[in-house]
C-alpha cells in the first residue's frame, strides 16, 4: 500500500457511492424509494393499523385494520411453551434463560479455555434439564413428550452442540489417524451422513432404529432424534476441524515430540488450541446453521416452535391470523440467528486484525 | 500415515485398537440384523423388494408422468424421484441466477443496490427454510378461488389452485426431447463455438428453432399450437397449471438458496485483484464488460467449490416438501412406509437415491472445476 488516499467528508463519500453518474443516481433513488415503500407498508400494517390486545379481536375483522397481534397476546404461551403444563411455565422460561445465558457467556473470550467452556455448558445444560424435568428438584415431573415450543428448540440445539462437538473432534482425529481402519470408518461415516438430507437421518432415527435395536436399547424418540442430529452435526463439524488441522504445519507436532512431550500431550497442548482458533469462525457458522435446522423436527413429530405456532392458529376463531403467527415465530428465529451470525462476523474480523 | 500393507510395522496396541473398532462395527451390524429379524417377524412383515410390484392405492399432489392410484410402488417411487430431481434442478438454476444478481448488487459501489441486497440476504438467510416454505404455502392457499382469480391480461391467472398460464400443446415426451436436445446443443456449443458469446447465441437460437419445429411437427392433430387456460364453471381448463405446492417449493427454495449463493458470489468477486478491474477500465471497457469478461471468469474459480456445496444443499432441501404435501421422494417414501410397512427397504431406496444424485452433482462440480482451472496454477 502506498500513501492513504486523501481523507474525504461524509457528504462527498455519499455522493461518490450514490450519485457518481446520472444513472447511478437514478438507480439509488429507485431502490431507496422501493425500500422505503416496503418499509412504510410494513409499518402501516404491522404497527399503525394493528390491533394489539386479545380483548379487541373483534376490531381485527374491520376492513381498515392491519395486523391482528391479538392472537399473539392470547396464544403466546402455547407458541412459546407448547404442551408444557400451564402452572409450570416459569420453569420452562427459566430453563430457556439458562440456555441463552450459556450461549451468551460462551461468546466471551474469558471462557475460551476447554475447562471453563465444558463446565459452563454442562452447568447450563444441567440447570435446563433439572428445571424442565423437575423430578430431581422435588417438583412435579414433566416428561419430554410434553416439552415444546421455544424451550424444546433450545434444548435440541444445546444438546446437539454439546454431544456433537466432542464427537466431531473424535471423528476428525480418527480421519487423520495413522491407522487405516480408523481412517476408513471415519471417512465412510462422514461422507455418508453428509450426502444425506438431515431429514432422512432424523427420520431413520425415529422410524428405522426401533426396528434395528432391541427394545431395551431404544429409549425415548426425542433422544434417538437428538443422537442422530448430533451425529449429523459431528460429521460436518469434523470437516470444520479438519480444515483447522490443515492450517497447522506438521513441524509443530514434531517439535513437541522433540521436547519430550507424549503424542497426546503434544496434541492437547500444542496442536488443538491452534486448531480450535483456526476453526472458530466456521464453527460459529455451523452452530448458527444447526439452530436454523432444528426447525425440521416438526416433520418427525416433535412439538417445536413451528408446530406450536400452527396449533395456535389451528382452532376456530384464529384461523385467519396465520400470517401474524408465522411472522412472530420468524422474528424469534431471526433474532437468535442474526445475533449469532453477527457475533460470528465480529470474531472473524477480530481474528483478521490479530493476524496483522 | 500407514497404508494397508504396513500392518507388520504397527505396534500391538495399534492393531488391538483397530481390531476393536472392526469388532464394534460387526457387533452393531449383526445385532441390528438379528433384532430386525425378530422385530419384523413380530410385526408380520416379509422383507424383500417384492412389494414394489403391488399397487399403492393412494394418491399424491404432483407428478410429471401419467399416474393413477393403481400404480405399483416402483412407479410411484420413480415419480417421487423425478419430482425431487425436477424441483431440485429448477431451483438450482434459478437460485444460481438470482444469487449472481444479488451477489453482484452487494459488490456494487452504488449504495441503493448494496442496501437492498443486504436487506434481502439478512431476511432470507436468517429464517429457517421450512418456515419460509410453510409461510409461502399458507399465503398462496389464501389467494381467492378460481372465479375471483388475479389475472394478468386474462392469460395468466393466480388463484388458490396455483398459477395457470398458456403452454404449447406438446406431449410430455416431446418436451423432454426438446429439453434434452437443448442441453446437448449447449454442451456442443460450449465445446466448439470458441467464444462464450457465440456459444450462447448458437445455443439460444438452436433451442428456439427446436421448440418451434417441435410445436409445428409434433402438436397432436386438431389442437391449437398454444393452449390457454379458461374458466369453465368452478375450475380452469387448458393451459399449464403450476400447483400451489410446486410454486411454494420452488419460490421458497430459490429465495433461500439465492441468499447463500449471493454471499458466495460476493466473496468470489471480492477476491479478484483490484488491479485487474482497473486494467480493464483503463483499456476502455465498460462496466458490464469489466464484470462479464474479467471479474466473473476470474471469480468463478473461487466461487465454484462453495457453489457446488450450495447445489447439493438445494437438492437435499427438497425434502421440506413433505411439510406442505409436495410429493417429493421423501414424501413418497414416508407415505409408502406408513402404507406398506416395508421400512428398511424404502429407507434404503431413499438413501440410495440421494447418494446417487449428490454423487452425480459432485462429479459435475469437479468437472466444472477442472475445466475452469487456470493452466499452470495449483493442481
Amino acid at each position: 500500500m502506498n500513501a492513504a488516499p486523501p481523507a474525504i467528508g461524509a457528504f462527498e463519500r455519499l455522493q461518490r457511492r450514490a450519485f457518481r453518474t446520472p444513472l447511478d443516481g437514478l438507480v439509488t433513488l429507485v431502490f431507496v424509494a422501493l425500500l422505503a415503500g416496503l418499509a412504510w407498508q410494513a409499518i402501516d400494517w404491522g404497527v399503525l393499523r394493528a390491533v394489539w390486545r386479545a380483548e379487541d379481536v373483534a376490531l381485527c375483522r374491520e376492513a381498515a385494520s392491519g395486523a391482528c397481534w391479538s392472537i399473539i397476546d392470547a396464544r403466546h404461551r402455547l407458541i412459546l411453551f407448547g404442551l408444557y403444563p400451564f402452572d409450570e411455565h416459569w420453569r420452562s422460561t427459566s430453563a430457556a434463560v439458562a440456555i441463552i445465558a450459556t450461549v451468551v457467556l460462551s461468546c466471551i473470550p474469558w471462557f475460551w479455555t476447554t475447562r471453563r467452556l465444558v463446565s459452563l455448558w454442562i452447568a447450563g445444560f444441567a440447570t435446563y434439564y433439572l428445571l424442565m424435568d423437575g423430578s430431581l428438584l422435588g417438583m412435579a415431573q414433566v416428561t419430554t413428550d410434553k416439552w415444546g415450543g421455544l424451550s424444546l428448540v433450545l434444548f435440541l440445539f444445546s444438546t446437539v452442540v454439546l454431544i456433537g462437538m466432542p464427537t466431531g473432534l473424535g471423528l476428525a482425529l480418527m480421519r487423520r489417524s495413522r491407522l487405516p481402519v480408523l481412517r476408513l470408518v471415519a471417512s465412510l461415516l462422514i461422507d455418508f451422513i453428509r450426502s444425506l438430507p438431515l431429514l432422512t437421518t432424523l427420520f431413520t432415527a425415529a422410524v428405522v432404529v426401533p426396528i434395528l435395536l432391541p427394545d431395551w436399547l431404544q429409549g425415548d424418540k426425542i433422544w434417538r432424534i437428538i443422537i442422530a442430529f448430533s451425529l449429523f452435526f459431528a460429521c460436518y463439524q469434523a470437516e470444520v476441524f479438519r480444515g483447522g488441522f490443515q492450517a497447522i504445519p506438521s513441524g509443530q507436532f514434531e517439535a513437541g515430540m522433540a521436547l519430550g512431550l507424549g503424542k497426546w500431550q503434544a496434541l492437547g497442548l500444542i496442536i488443538l488450541p491452534q486448531v480450535f482458533r483456526h476453526a472458530l469462525p466456521a464453527t460459529i457458522n455451523m452452530v448458527v446453521v444447526t439452530f436454523k435446522e432444528t426447525a425440521v423436527v416438526i416433520i418427525i413429530g416433535l412439538f417445536d416452535l413451528l408446530a406450536s405456532a400452527q396449533a395456535a392458529f389451528g382452532t376456530g376463531d384464529w384461523v385467519a391470523y396465520y400470517m401474524e403467527t408465522y411472522i412472530f415465530v420468524a422474528l424469534i428465529y431471526w433474532a437468535f440467528i442474526t445475533s449469532l451470525g453477527r457475533y460470528g462476523e465480529f470474531v472473524k474480523d477480530r481474528m483478521k486484525q490479530d493476524e496483522h | 500415515m500407514l497404508g494397508w500393507r504396513d500392518f507388520h510395522r504397527m505396534k500391538a496396541r495399534e492393531i488391538a485398537v483397530q481390531a476393536g473398532l472392526v469388532l464394534l462395527v460387526l457387533v452393531i451390524v449383526i445385532g441390528s440384523v438379528r433384532s430386525a429379524q425378530v422385530n419384523l417377524a413380530t410385526l408380520g412383515i416379509t422383507s424383500g423388494f417384492s412389494f414394489l410390484d403391488r399397487s399403492t392405492g393412494w394418491s399424491y399432489s404432483f407428478s410429471l408422468l401419467e399416474r393413477s392410484i393403481d400404480d405399483p410402488y416402483a412407479r410411484t417411487l420413480l415419480i417421487g424421484f423425478l419430482n425431487t430431481v425436477f424441483v431440485g434442478s429448477i431451483s438450482i438454476v434459478l437460485a444460481t441466477i438470482l444469487g449472481f444478481v444479488i451477489g453482484t448488487m452487494r459488490d456494487n459501489r452504488n449504495i441503493g443496490l448494496q442496501v437492498i441486497s443486504s436487506v434481502y440476504i439478512q431476511i432470507f438467510r436468517n429464517i429457517p427454510l421450512i418456515l419460509q416454505v410453510v409461510f409461502l404455502y399458507a399465503l398462496l392457499i389464501h389467494f381467492p378461488g378460481p372465479r375471483q382469480a388475479y389475472s394478468i391480461s386474462d392469460t395468466v391467472f393466480m388463484s388458490n389452485r396455483g398459477i395457470m398460464m398458456p403452454v404449447l400443446s406438446l406431449p410430455l415426451g416431446a418436451v423432454a426431447g426438446v429439453v434434452l436436445g437443448s442441453v446437448l446443443l449447449g454442451i456442443g456449443a460450449a465445446r466448439h463455438a470458441g467464444s462464450t458469446r457465440r456459444a450462447l447465441a448458437v445455443w439460444l437460437a438452436g433451442t428456439v428453432v427446436l421448440f418451434v419445429a417441435a410445436a409445428i411437427l409434433l402438436t397432436p392433430d386438431g389442437r391449437d399450437l398454444v393452449s390457454y387456460p379458461e374458466l369453465k364453471g368452478l375450475r380452469f381448463v387448458g393451459g399449464l397449471t403450476l400447483s400451489v405446492e410446486l410454486v411454494a417449493m420452488i419460490v421458497g427454495i430459490v429465495l433461500y438458496g439465492a441468499a447463500y449463493i449471493g454471499e458466495v458470489v460476493r466473496g468470489g468477486l471480492a477476491e479478484v485483484p483490484r488491479g485487474l478491474r482497473e486494467a480493464g477500465e483503463s483499456l476502455g471497457l465498460g462496466a458490464f464488460a469489466v464484470w462479464w469478461t474479467i471479474r466473473v471468469p476470474m471469480a468463478l474459480r473461487s466461487i465454484i467449490p462453495p457453489l457446488g456445496n450450495q447445489w447439493i444443499f438445494i437438492m437435499k432441501a427438497t425434502t421440506v416438501g413433505v411439510a406442505i404435501g409436495f410429493s417429493d421422494l421423501f414424501y413418497i417414501v414416508s407415505t409408502s412406509i406408513t402404507q406398506s410397512g416395508q421400512t428398511l427397504e424404502l429407507i434404503a431406496i431413499l438413501m440410495g437415491a440421494f447418494l446417487l444424485v449428490n454423487f452425480a452433482l459432485a462429479q459435475a462440480v469437479n468437472w466444472l472445476n477442472a475445466r475452469l482451472a487456470l493452466k499452470g496454477y495449483g493442481s
